[in-house]
């Protein structure tokens, strides 16, 4: 069993990023669509901490949502796979629930 | 606005509870949820972690900004047979907070304890 | 796999409501059944017939509308998220004596019942919120 946890707030106005990464367990995924997805390149105070998040799960970023945001390309922290919407959709039937950390 | 169901079904519902009451709708519109639900038979726990500790504080007066005093309501949970309510001991402690801060009997439970909880849900449900 | 989203935001205001549409309307496209859409909070307000976007800018309710009429998507309204915010059908109004309706086409008004249900029924519910 595990969860496809979704975090939509970029982690330097809203803390829902760093408190889902304290739950998150072992096997789970990490998806950051909307704000958070600003983190997902590479170069920011919270690169360490994804990449280490990467060691014990899988991390997805939104690529629509980030190519909004002025990243399309920029390099990712290691460890990320951008998905499309149909990637996102995809992520949810494989993990066994969805978690949106608003 | 009763609706029954008779599907059949049981699942493992997590409500997650992580803002503070009043600023926002989300806490009084999540107990709704719950309340609502009951009627569903379904296998339901709530989980206050984060800033969703503050729902359950003792001594809420929202009266003082001409708001309903919905945390009354968490004392009636048990008669809709949703006995289980889980508190993060570290979400409690990081607010100074203790168990006796709180209006209702929950089980505090550690931040591992959390994860595993999360981990054997069928749906989660966070506002 | 039949999935239910709930949506917790309103037009306009945060993402949530397009990236709802945008994952059903993926889902939809990858195969999958997407059995109800259920509108909390502010929502309800994405149900609303009067909105006029500006003519570049997208039309979030009738994209929705059009969901449900070309996919027999069912968009549920919270009754008591609506009655807070003046969001009217035929039968509100006449339970509660107002003197108009602002109902899209393919939404309907009924209880948070409709939202418990879709998560037992569906094989997954996806939130998205603020």
């Amino acid at each position: 069993m595990a969860t496809l946890n979704i975090v939509n707030k970029s982690p330097f106005e809203k803390r829902s990023l760093d408190q889902c990464l304290a739950r998150i367990n072992e096997g789970d995924a990490l998806l950051l669509i909307e704000d958070a997805t600003v983190v997902a390149a590479s170069g920011t105070a919270y690169t360490e901490q994804l990449t280490s998040a990467g060691k014990s799960g899988a991390l997805y970023v939104l690529q629509p949502d980030l190519e909004a945001r002025g990243f399309a390309d920029k390099p990712l922290v290691d460890g990320f796979n951008a998905v499309d919407y149909k990637g996102f959709v995809a992520l949810a039937a494989e993990y066994d629930r969805v978690h949106s950390w608003l | 606005m009763e609706e029954e169901y008779s599907g059949g079904v049981e699942k493992k519902f997590l409500y997650v509870n992580r803002r503070v009451p009043h600023g926002t709708v989300y806490a009084l519109e999540s107990l709704e949820t719950v309340l609502i639900g009951a009627a569903f038979d379904q296998d339901v726990s709530m989980l206050f972690i984060d800033d969703g500790v503050y729902q359950l504080k003792k001594e809420q007066n929202p009266d003082s900004i001409d708001f309903k005093n919905f945390a009354k309501a968490f004392r009636a949970l048990e008669m809709y047979d949703v006995e289980k309510l889980f508190v993060e001991q570290e979400s409690l402690s990081e607010r100074g907070l203790t168990e006796s801060d709180l209006l209702v009997d929950v089980e505090v439970i550690s931040r591992e304890q959390t994860k595993a909880l999360i981990d054997q849900q069928d749906v989660v449900l966070s506002f | 796999m039949k999935f239910a989203i709930l949506v917790n935001e309103g037009p306009y205001q945060h993402q949530a409501s397009d990236s709802a549409y945008q994952f059903a309307t993926a889902a939809l496209e990858s195969g999958h059944e997407v059995s109800r859409v259920f509108f909390y909070h502010d929502g309800v307000n994405n149900g609303s017939r009067l909105t006029t976007p500006p003519q570049d800018d997208r039309h979030i309710q009738k994209r929705w509308s059009a969901l449900a009429a070309d996919k027999n998507v069912d968009l549920v309204l919270c009754v008591a998220a609506c009655q807070r915010r003046g969001m009217v059908d035929d039968g509100e109004r006449d339970r509660n004596k107002k003197d108009a309706t602002n109902i899209a086409e393919g939404f309907r008004i009924s209880g948070l019942g409709q939202l418990i249900e879709a998560g037992i029924e569906a094989d997954r519910l996806i939130t998205f919120g603020d």
